[in-house]
């Protein structure tokens, strides 16, 4: 995003200079704008299969897609939402962010925050060859049951296999970097119970990656031992249980929902003080419900497997330990109203991203709630419910919550402001298509649409159609968000170093642009200054 | 402006454009009631998971609106300086914990009867495989597999889809009403889902294992239901129809059935000590063929690359007969072609094999007979 | 920034990487643990009970239990494989046999083996077996034919709440040399 002519290393042709600053650089910065213009990529690449799915939907019967290509496509879209468009988005901002946050001149491992960066291109690039390979892409949806992927599984399997590997040594190497960074290279001062809450949040997340990433990479390996090295993990036939995947699974499973929505609470909880112009409300809280949140995480597996016929014991436990998530959640939710309340409130696009996110986020924590009560769960489990519940934390969630942080931060990156009225527009018309794609699933599920099929029966038809026209608006505003992104790099009005009027915090003591190297004199945090 | 308002707008849209054409909106939106006692209280369950969440969400987005209308900068220009109060965030801990344990109770004890499979009065045994049902009444023994009666014209938008379309079975299962039936449910290869929303029984079907599950249907009548577990490619394509009888008269069906299994029976001896001519034999397996085949290896025989084979001038259907019987009898392990012997008659997986045989340029000019089918099983 | 500090933090993260990795693995027989303690999934003892394990489940108890039969040939298999008995009416602390008729209808012998499942999954470990063809793998000439044998005691331990069980083997095939040679032949 900008230039800084001393740290291009010389080149005789200026395009072998280009690839080489980018392939060899371990500047956070740089390694953050990789981040995030390979996860805006993937999320194109991941929201045109979305365009697939919900053009096969728009009326019943198959018009465009066989129901063998359909599976690919759900199959694809769903990793490559997770792994490649919100997971690196998150990271790409903890790199730009974290270390100005804390006063840090870099990451603590630079060069391995490199690597981990650039094991992501070609991760995505064998899970996506697959879609031209015999036999096709792995069509078993996101969450690979075993034996369906196992023993019925395309060809293409084993490509998914090393992809996922891929993926989980880049995140894995990532969330190291962002530990180490947070306990070594905060400024003096910068006590734990001082770091910003987008800080704290990530500093949980990246353990909830350090520990779950390698079940995932485990369960992988076992689904590979099993296809090709005679083990039955998996298979009733060898004295193996296809259960046991999803319990493994599932154990990764949960904690990455969690992964994929932390960072989005640190987000809000920077913007919504910022806007309000008053202190986050219940700084301590916030943090001890995060780290309520990320200890759930791994006790709650089970609800995605009610209906695996589990004993009425276990289906307690994990009913009432889901139940519990909705404390500390809701504890977060009301601290941020209480943030805004009597506070002196302005509605610049990162607060309308971040009050969108809280809003709709809410409603998918309400449906989650309503899934974790177990008989009610035999309805809604495997529907379209279940697809409403899980893309309302995630997009008005996870991925609003990004933009918000985009437009936030983005003055900041490339010292251009964005244009407000073009922002505001963003902000409504996706507010509008995410609730017109989003909402109507709850009701398909309700009636009695299961998830995952091409196709479906004629009752289902008004509620889908609805669904694919909101999918295609929403669709259309995200390439006008990245028309916004490449008009504010390209010029702007000016920004000044401290962006907006309310902000706190180290990262607006920089100018903007923030220049490629910073803190390399840590900045010195008083008793009086906090978070 | 809030955001608020492009909830509302969005909802208000959705109402104006689609909503008010149908009447009784409530009906069509809402989880269905169902049939039995249990999905009566399951809907209830999910009655009083909506309402806490309605008036929780109420009460938050209230308060959210408020601050917004209120504390904004025009109006309140000087921030407010608190940053926490212990009192309120104990209280707004402490109650989410006791509207908790308000839902958790009567959940539970929905659950336990749920859970109580005990003391029923038959039991039937679900099959999965992909991509069709097979249903085995253990008490008396009859069994028959279930199929998707949609044609594929309809699918392939070259018909008008009729009332059921997608959910239309060639054999329901027909049960008694006013009787304990106790499922059990497992599967030949991958994971399926036994799902009939109408009586609220949703159980994973699992390769290897058996679940169990229970109804009791107090009115007569059909009821409909689909795979609810990504299975493949035919997941959308293998639904179920629950055929529900005064109990008087699913007896009588019982004993019908095994009657015509008798009259089967008698057929098949009558088909097997007749010589068939490939005349007679193409035309049939065709529509077997057709019926059962195509979905994999294409009406052209041409199969879909090496998952689907090809049976055109394929080792097999080329081959030797015994290695080709083999094969459509006991299908193969670990692929998705399946054991036909238990699903068709003698004479059906003859036809099959001698249309195989002679059709597409295969040549071998071999007729096969309903007793050599006999013979092999 | 003290590199030495950084780099034992790096390291100690990797470890919990590397073990968490070995945590997946650990899963697997944890989750048989587990199984056998719940009930989870309702499988049974891949071996035949002990003595003294059999002795402990014989106190005699006034009550009757249903245990219902059931047997299907996996995928593949060319078996005709079913009880001889649908269900049995037995009483818990009592030995009792039963039966599961097997044939062959393929022209070439097959070896399989049976995976046994019990539902409800609670009751699995109520139920020892002392001998059942499902502890070993089970051959069968081409069109031959038997029945094999299963001796099983139900715990008298059995919680008073279940009143029928269900006894489930799925019979995979076993792919044996003669096999391989028989379907690499066909492909």
């Amino acid at each position: 995003m900008v230039a800084h002519a001393e740290t291009i290393p010389k080149r005789h042709h200026p395009l072998l200079a280009f690839a080489a600053r980018w392939l060899f650089t371990t500047n956070h910065k740089e390694i953050g704008t990789l981040y995030l213009w390979l996860s805006f990529l993937l999320f194109f690449i991941a929201g045109g299969m979305a365009m697939v799915i919900r053009l096969e939907l728009f009326q019943p019967g198959i018009q465009f897609a066989q129901p063998e290509f359909y599976n690919q496509v759900l199959t694809l879209h769903g990793l490559i939402m997770v792994f490649g468009a919100v997971m690196p988005a998150f990271v790409g901002l903890a790199n730009w962010m974290i270390p100005l946050m804390i006063g840090a001149p870099d990451m603590a491992l630079p060069r391995m925050n490199n690597f981990s960066f650039w094991i992501l291109p070609f991760a995505f690039a064998l899970l996506l060859s697959s879609l031209f390979m015999e036999g096709g892409a792995p069509n078993f949806g996101w969450t690979f049951y075993a034996p369906l992927s196992t023993t019925y599984g395309p060809p293409s399997t084993d490509f998914f296999i090393l992809g996922v590997h891929l993926m989980g040594i880049s995140s894995i190497m990532g969330a190291i970097n962002i530990i180490v960074t947070i306990v070594n290279l905060r400024a003096p001062g910068m006590t734990f119970m001082k770091m910003p809450l987008f800080v704290w949040t990530w500093f949980i997340t990246a353990f909830l990656l350090i520990m779950v990433m390698p079940v995932l990479a485990g369960v992988v390996t076992m689904m590979l031992t099993d296809r090709h090295f005679g083990t039955s993990f998996f298979q009733a036939a060898g004295g193996g249980d296809p259960v046991l995947f999803q319990h493994i699974f599932w154990f990764f499973g949960h904690p990455e929902v969690y992964i994929m929505i932390l960072p989005g609470f640190g987000i809000a909880s920077q913007i919504i003080p910022t806007f309000s112009r008053k202190k986050l409300f219940g700084y301590d809280s916030m943090v001890y419900a995060t780290a309520a949140i990320a200890f759930l995480s791994f006790i709650v597996w089970g609800h995605h497997m009610f209906t695996t016929g589990m004993p009425f014991v276990a289906e307690m436990f994990f009913m009432i330990a889901t139940m519990l998530i909705a404390v500390p959640t809701g504890v977060k939710v009301f601290n941020w109203v209480a943030t805004m309340w009597r506070g002196s409130i302005t509605f610049e696009t990162p607060m309308l991203f971040a009050i969108g996110f809280v809003m709709m986020f809410t409603i998918g924590g309400f449906s989650g709630l309503m899934l974790a009560l177990v008989p009610a769960d035999f309805q809604y489990h495997d529907t379209f419910f279940v697809v409403a519940h899980f893309h309302y934390v995630l997009y008005p969630g996870a991925i609003f919550g990004t933009m918000a942080a985009v437009y936030y931060w983005l003055p900041k990156w490339c010292g251009h402001m964005y244009d407000e009225r073009l922002g505001k527009i963003h902000f409504w018309s996706a507010t509008i298509a995410v609730n017109m794609t989003f909402f109507p699933m709850h009701f398909s599920g309700l009636a009695g649409m299961p998830r995952r099929i091409p196709d479906y029966s004629l009752q289902f038809a008004d509620f889908n159609m609805v669904s694919s026209i909101g999918a295609g608006v929403l669709g259309l505003t995200q390439v006008f968000f990245l028309y916004i992104v490449i008009k504010t790099i390209r010029a702007g009005a000016r920004a000044k170093a401290r962006v907006w009027e309310g902000a706190e915090g180290l990262e607006w003591e920089v100018p903007s642009p923030a220049p490629l190297h910073t803190w390399n004199t840590p900045p010195v945090i008083t008793e009086g200054q906090a978070h | 402006m809030t955001s608020y308002a492009g909830g509302l707008k969005s909802g208000l849209t959705f109402l104006i454009l689609w909503g008010l054409p149908h009447f009784a909106l409530a009906a069509k939106i809402d989880m269905r009631p169902g049939v039995t006692e249990m999905s009566v209280r399951i809907q209830q369950i999910h009655h009083m998971g909506l309402w806490v969440c309605v008036v929780v969400g109420i009460i938050v987005f209230g308060a959210m609106f408020y601050t917004m209308f209120a504390h904004r900068r025009s109006r309140n220009p000087t921030p407010a300086t608190f940053s926490h109060s212990t009192p309120v965030e104990f209280v707004w801990t402490l109650i989410p914990v006791l509207i908790l344990v308000g839902m958790a109770v009567p959940t539970t004890i929905t659950l336990r009867d749920i859970e109580d499979n005990r003391d029923s009065d038959m039991t039937v045994l679900v099959t999965a495989s992909q991509w069709k049902w097979r249903y085995e009444y253990l008490d008396s023994g009859i069994s028959y597999y279930s199929n998707i009666a949609t044609p594929q014209e309809q699918i392939d938008n070259l018909e008008p889809k009729d009332e059921h379309y997608l959910l239309d079975v060639d054999h329901p299962l027909v049960l008694p009403t006013n009787r304990k039936i106790r499922f059990l449910t497992t599967a030949d290869d991958v994971i399926h889902s036994w799902w009939v929303p109408d009586f609220a029984v949703k159980q994973d079907a699992i390769p290897g294992f058996i679940n169990e599950a229970w109804t009791e249907i107090p009115e007569p009548g059909i009821y409909r239901g689909q795979c609810t577990e990504l299975c493949g490619k035919g997941h959308a394509y293998m639904p179920i129809v629950v055929e529900v009888r005064p109990e008087a008269e699913f007896d009588k069906w019982i004993e019908d059935q095994l009657l015509a299994a008798n009259l089967a029976g008698e057929a098949a001896v009558a088909a097997r000590a007749k010589t068939w001519s490939m005349e007679e034999l193409v035309p049939q397996g065709e529509a077997v063929f057709v019926k059962h085949c195509v979905t994999c290896h294409q009406r052209d025989g041409m199969g879909q690359g090496s998952k689907y084979p090809a049976l055109v001038g394929s080792p097999i259907t080329t081959g030797p007969i015994p290695d080709h019987l083999n094969r459509v009898m006991n299908g193969k392990a670990n692929t998705e072609m399946q054991a036909w012997a238990p699903q068709l008659s003698d004479l059906d997986i003859a036809a099959v094999i001698t249309y195989e045989r002679n059709n597409w340029g295969n040549d071998t000019g071999d007729v096969i007979q309903p007793v050599t089918v006999y013979e092999a099983r | 920034m003290n590199l030495r500090v950084r780099n034992r933090h790096t390291f100690l993260l990797i470890a919990l990487a590397v073990g968490m990795f070995g945590f997946a693995f650990a899963l697997v027989p944890l989750y048989n643990v587990f199984c056998e303690i719940t009930g989870l999934n309702g499988k049974t003892s891949a071996q035949a009970a002990l003595v003294d394990e059999i002795e402990a489940s014989k106190a005699p108890v006034d009550r009757k239990v249903t245990i219902e039969f059931l047997a299907q040939a996996a995928r593949g298999m060319p078996w005709e494989f079913h009880p001889t008995e649908g269900k049995l009416v037995v009483q818990p602390g009592e030995m009792h046999a039963t039966t599961f008729y097997v044939r062959n209808l393929s022209p070439h012998a097959v070896t399989g083996q049976a995976v046994p499942s019990v539902s409800p999954g609670q009751a699995a470990r109520y139920l020892k077996k002392l001998e059942c063809f499902c502890f070993e793998q089970q051959e069968l000439p081409a069109r031959g034919e038997m029945e094999m044998g299963v001796t099983f005691v139900i715990d008298s331990k059995l919680p008073p709440d279940i009143r029928e069980l269900t006894l489930s083997y799925t019979m995979f095939r076993v792919e044996d040399v003669e096999h391989e040679h028989f379907t690499s032949r066909n492909e």
